[in-house]
């Protein structure tokens, strides 16, 4: 084991601090008794139980789920197509001009990418609410997916889709049975990625909703102007336990197979030898 | 029991007899990428049963020669026939060919079984019979113990058969072989090359296989077409190419060779006589009548070429005099690097048949280099 001086120390602790202290006052804040967010008067869930009873922020999740789970799904599909068409087809006009489109998003303000999206709903009398927020979250998700789905695809070996063909597989059946199932982990994390970033979004959703149709982040931005409660942090916490249960079950699931795809190589260069 | 190959090839020469009709014709075939030439006019003909190599550096042309009969380019120009069917237009999955790939490209989510049964299962035949088809093709390849594992889980030698299996499994008119044996190592791409030969017998196919290696070449195929700039150079049997190459360029690229610049002197009754640029008087066997003071040049093998203390009785024709100047041994035979008087350098090769001689030859030993006058090829320049 290496030594550890007192610098690194330090530049730990420090580094660690600053990104998770904030959190965890949070965690720590969402099971105070007392109703003053700052002043620690002994344990209790019992803001964890109100939750349930607060039909607003249940009305207000339901929504961010349901745009979640539709938005990320929709964004995989287009993702995904554009990435195949942005590595596979590199020879078509305006193959540039096209992926620097598909980027864009990334980069650009979301005040601006939200704006620009309500604009063309007014224009278009769109009436506003659930489907014109998951239309948006759609558009600036798109193009996480096709990153992730892209640089797959840059290493997949191109002769597996030759070989199906050349034994008999049409091109669709070629798609299904041969490329999705090899860049599917890449497919999912995409569909993770546009999910996680479609459940925290605040700016875009504020611009693009309508009456009726509030996220969990709008409301509690919303609550938080009124006063931080410890029911808001107790619905943070759960949101922070819901995600680091996802980081942590996609990691261990990856190193499990890198794990066992080790072993399986090294038993069969030993069947050799 | 198999019939040994010889009792069947010795007489098979489908090329040389003009009433077989061809099963792959390649004509005027012209593949452009942009500005690009890969394939440039190219003829040839194929026949049934065929083991045939196509033999060229990288960028040759023969890659995307086998890919287009594959159907995964199109030619620029030109039409490919096979067993009759003009082949344009026609997608990889409808045409009667598979091949096998340098990669393998095997399905890295599916066990062996289900690689080998994936082009069975697209043409949607039946459940039982693509088992027993499977099951035959793992027995071919000596695999049945490892049907369950995932291509990973294999070396590389195994993932070469399982490729095999996968591409002759639908029984394919024609296989088409992209360097098969490249990713394997020396030994056992040497016997893998003599069970593909076995396995091609057996199985009465047409192979084409595209290869750099001029030994692999030499060893399988019936016949041979050495390409470059994507042009066939010279397509003939293995021992043609090798005894009697047409041009510098084949001469040179297919094994060791000494080529000896000169200009012909006079040319009569099936013998050439040519002064070397080094002085060196020649007289060569040949067919052909170059005319007086024509450029030429005579190739010879390093292993028709004679190594002696004393002159021949020939000499000064077909023999020139110098000193040793590098040895190699290999074990079966050594390699001379004979230096001459002008300085051009000569290989010549000697089988060790003993295993020790009483006085070898050594560096610095000034000898005679010679050979017969059959020995080598003369060449137009």
């Amino acid at each position: 084991m290496e030594k550890w001086s007192r610098f690194n120390i330090a530049s730990v602790v420090l580094g660690f601090g600053f990104l998770y202290l904030p959190i965890v006052l949070l965690v720590i804040f969402s099971f105070n008794e007392s109703k003053l967010v700052t002043v620690w008067a002994g344990f209790s869930t019992k803001w964890y139980s109100q939750l349930w009873h607060n039909q607003g922020l249940l009305d207000a999740a339901w929504v961010t789920i349901r745009v979640g789970l539709l938005s990320a799904t929709c964004a995989t599909v287009l993702g995904t197509l554009a990435a195949l068409a942005l590595v596979r087809y590199s020879r078509f006009r305006g193959r540039v001009l096209f992926s620097g489109m598909v980027y864009a998003p990334l980069v650009m303000p979301e005040v601006i990418t939200g704006l620009s999206l309500l604009l063309l709903f007014v224009a278009i009398g769109f009436d506003r609410g659930f489907w014109t927020i998951t239309l948006a979250h759609i558009t600036f998700t798109m193009c996480f997916v096709a990153v992730v789905v892209q640089s797959r695809l840059l290493s997949f070996d191109q002769s597996i889709e030759e070989a199906a063909l050349d034994l008999g597989a049409t091109p669709v059946r070629t798609f299904f049975a041969i490329t999705l199932p090899v860049i599917a982990p890449a497919v999912f994390s995409g569909w993770v990625l546009a999910f996680t970033l479609s459940l925290d979004d605040l700016v875009i959703s504020s611009f693009t909703t309508g009456p009726g149709a509030t996220t969990l982040p709008m409301k509690i931005y919303s609550q938080v102007r009124l006063g931080v409660t410890p029911e808001i942090n107790a619905i943070c916490t759960i949101l922070i336990g819901i995600v680091a249960l996802g980081v942590v079950v996609a990691s261990i699931v990856t190193k499990r197979r890198e794990v066992q795809r080790e072993r399986d190589e090294r038993a069969a260069i030993a069947a050799i030898g | 029991m198999m019939k040994s190959l010889g009792s069947i090839r010795r007489s098979f020469a489908p090329w040389a007899d003009p009433a077989s009709k061809p099963f792959i014709s390649v004509r005027n075939v012209t593949k452009k990428f942009g500005d690009f030439t890969a394939v440039d006019d190219l003829s040839l003909n194929i026949y049934t049963r065929e083991f045939f190599a196509l033999l060229g550096a990288s960028g040759c042309g023969k890659s995307t020669l086998l890919r287009m009969l594959a159907g995964f380019e199109q030619p620029t120009s030109g039409e490919i026939i096979l067993d009759g069917q003009n082949l344009a237009g026609i997608p990889p999955y409808r045409r009667p060919v598979n091949m096998m790939f340098q990669s393998y490209a095997l399905f890295p989510h599916m066990t062996v079984e289900n690689n080998i049964a994936f082009g069975l299962k697209q043409d949607g035949m039946p459940k039982a019979d693509i088992a027993e088809r499977v099951a035959q093709m793992l027995k071919l390849v000596k695999l049945e113990k490892f049907s369950q594992r995932k291509p990973h889980q294999l070396s590389g030698g195994q993932r070469q058969r399982v490729a095999l299996a996968r591409s002759l499994a639908k029984r394919p008119k024609v296989l088409l072989l992209d360097e098969p044996l490249g990713a394997l190592d020396k030994k056992l791409r040497e016997e893998t090359q003599f069970e593909l030969m076995d396995l091609q017998q057996e199985l009465g196919l047409t192979f084409v296989i595209v290869t750099h290696d001029q030994e692999e070449a030499m060893t399988m195929a019936d016949r041979i077409a050495v390409m470059s700039h994507g042009k066939v150079v010279q397509v003939a049997t293995p021992a043609e190419i090798y005894e009697a190459p047409n041009s510098r360029f084949v001469a040179d690229f297919i094994g060791d060779v000494n080529l000896f610049d000169g200009t012909v002197t006079s040319a009569e009754g099936g013998s050439v006589r040519i002064e070397t640029t080094g002085g060196i008087p020649l007289r060569m066997a040949s067919a052909e009548k170059p005319a007086n003071g024509a450029k030429a040049a005579v190739a010879i093998r390093p292993e028709k070429i004679r190594i002696s203390r004393q002159p021949p009785a020939h000499a000064p024709i077909n023999a020139a005099e110098g000193e040793i100047w590098d040895i190699g041994y290999l074990g079966d035979m050594t390699v001379f690097h004979v230096r001459l008087k002008d300085g051009k350098v000569v290989k010549a090769s000697a089988l060790n048949a003993v295993r020790a001689v009483e006085d070898p030859l050594g560096y610095d030993q000034q000898v005679w280099v010679s050979f017969g006058e059959d020995a080598g090829v003369v060449l137009k320049d």
